[in-house]
């Protein structure tokens, strides 16, 4: 789970989906993968057309006009909203809803670059997505667009059977998330470190009973009862 | 129920799903509905279910993330709008297009004035003091308009121009012309000043150009060429002014709307005019590298040129227009 700006979008299920909005500094690692790579496809063609005269020049035009204006806009709209930078990155543009990015959305967005580029290196668009609450640049704003991160998350389904014991007070629910969050996060932190977090569930026990002691409540509220 | 049972008891539908995700994403449209899609709806709908008592019961951060995310997959395979492209751009050339420059013609009427006024004052100019030109224009653009249209000059470009000149071309108005076209509908955002300066920029070069040429006596090869595509390119210019003046006034004048919700609109209403400029600056590339370069008599050169802008501005005053009106 990425700590960073979190939007909340209800669906018409009533689902709450929640979006984790990418800010300015991968989008711009995004932007320049995909500017390396339309070089190295200009400057690959290029060689090509040349062999064709003048008529390869005309091409080589095209295809710079291609690059510029629908690279973006194509992969946007027919790679599901992932340039190939935007996937390196492993962000991708949806609509404000969540929902996948039109072909209109994505033109919208990529025709008022121009605006956002204004006046030098993106400058404005860079202004505008530290101001917006939801990180868009003008662009984003006119097409109501977003761009977010992608998650993989694997399930948990580590199953370490042990003392199970079920805790003895009763729990509230921001007290079972943050009991749940210690048992899927506890591999990360030192055994030191395990102990003190114990100690705060039970500062009448030494450390690495507390512990033991915390670990058992924690797998009851998983598993059940062994 | 404990998260281990709940997990246990629903993991194989969180699976199937998943694979059926898979091999929705993977594949292209119009393949899609070759699958077996008919429970996909109701996997969607308890998947939405599972994730609401997920939250509810407080089941791990890190179940509610993964529930979320399948959530996020199904809905966005779900929600996925795809009409037949062939039709939409059927019905957009015969009647979207035309409509939609209709509807803004005020936009479309305040950057025609910008481009036309700015053009006739300066031909207007240039031609009583033909020395204005040096103000306006800088000399190796002069020389280099002298250059292309010269009586003189006109036969040995002719003669030398073969069809791989004629490409070339092609492929400069298009990369050209069309990003011009589209820097201009961006940079009205900036409160309309950037479309507006293009047009009054353009006007102005337009009208000196052909004020010169008719004073140094080159305005037959200069209007014999630019007569036919004009009609395309200038107008798609001016449209794509008007388009940015849209987007200007939205964030100057938003009206009973946000600011925000009012470039949206805009940003909406003003698509299909861009795609329409698109295609116009699309065909205006096409006649100005293959036809405007021939050497044919003037009068039918001007008259092929005339029937182009007859017939262009036709089509936007009266296609689409068939009884029904539309708000």
């Amino acid at each position: 789970m990425l700590i960073d700006e979190r939007l909340e979008v209800e669906t018409p299920e009533g689902a709450m989906l929640s979006l984790s909005l990418a800010g300015p500094v991968p989008r711009a690692l995004a932007y320049t993968i995909d500017l390396a790579i339309r070089l190295v496809i200009y400057a690959a063609l290029a060689g090509i057309f040349a062999a064709l005269g003048k008529a390869g020049m005309g091409l080589l035009l095209i295809l710079a006009f291609v690059l510029e204006w629908f690279y973006p806009t194509l992969f946007e709209a027919f790679r599901h909203g992932q340039t190939p930078g935007k996937k390196a990155m492993g962000i991708v543009v949806v609509h404000a809803n969540g929902s996948p990015l039109s072909f209109n959305g994505s033109l919208i967005r990529n025709l008022l670059r121009t605006a956002d580029a204004f006046p030098l290196f993106y400058l404005l668009g860079f202004i505008c997505t530290l101001i917006s609450p939801r990180f868009q640049r003008l662009g984003d704003m006119a097409a109501n667009t977003l761009v977010i991160h992608v998650e993989e998350t694997p399930a948990s389904s580590e199953q370490n059977r042990g003392e199970s014991l079920a805790p003895d007070w009763a729990l509230n629910r921001d007290d079972q998330l943050a009991l749940l969050a210690f048992h899927e996060r506890h591999g990360q932190f030192s055994d030191a470190r395990q102990q003190e977090l114990a100690l705060l569930a039970y500062p009448e026990l030494a450390p690495a009973q507390a512990l033991q002691r915390l670990n058992a409540v924690t797998r009851y509220l998983v598993e059940g009862p062994a | 129920m404990k998260q281990a049972r709940f997990e246990q008891q629903y993991r194989p539908e969180w699976q199937a799903l998943e694979n059926q995700l898979e091999q929705l994403e993977s594949l292209h449209v119009s393949k899609k509905n070759k699958l077996p899609l008919n429970t996909f709806v109701t996997d969607y709908r308890k998947l939405c279910h599972q994730l609401a008592l997920a939250r509810e019961r407080g089941y791990s951060v890190q179940l509610q993330q993964f529930l979320n995310n399948l959530v996020l997959r199904a809905h966005r395979q779900l929600y996925r709008y795809n009409p037949s492209l062939a039709d939409r751009i059927g019905t957009f050339l015969a009647s979207g297009f035309p409509r939609a420059v209709r509807r803004q013609w005020r936009w479309h009427l305040v950057s025609a004035l910008a481009f036309v006024l700015s053009m006739a004052l300066v031909w207007v100019l240039v031609h009583q003091q033909p020395e204005m030109i040096y103000t306006v224009v800088d000399e190796a653009s002069i020389a280099n308009l002298e250059s292309m249209y010269q009586p003189d000059n006109q036969a040995d470009m002719k003669s030398e121009r073969s069809g791989d000149d004629d490409v070339m071309m092609f492929g400069h108005y298009i990369q050209n012309n069309i990003g011009i076209a589209f820097r201009t509908f961006a940079s009205g955002l900036l409160l309309g000043v950037g479309a507006l300066v293009v047009m009054l920029f353009n006007g102005s070069f337009f009208g000196a150009a052909a004020g010169h040429l008719i004073n140094v006596g080159a305005q037959e090869p200069f209007f014999t060429f630019v007569i036919a595509h004009g009609a395309p390119e200038l107008t798609a210019i001016v449209l794509a002014g008007g388009a940015g003046l849209r987007l200007g006034w939205a964030i100057i004048a938003p009206g009973p709307w946000s600011r925000l919700d009012a470039l949206r609109l805009a940003a909406r209403d003003a698509l299909p005019t861009m795609y329409g400029v698109f295609s116009l600056l699309l065909l205006a590339a096409f006649i100005e590298a293959f036809w405007s370069p021939r050497d044919l008599a003037p009068t039918i050169k001007y008259s092929v040129g005339a029937v182009c802008w007859v017939l262009l501005y036709l089509y936007l005053f009266f296609g689409g227009r068939d009884g029904t009106r539309e708000g």
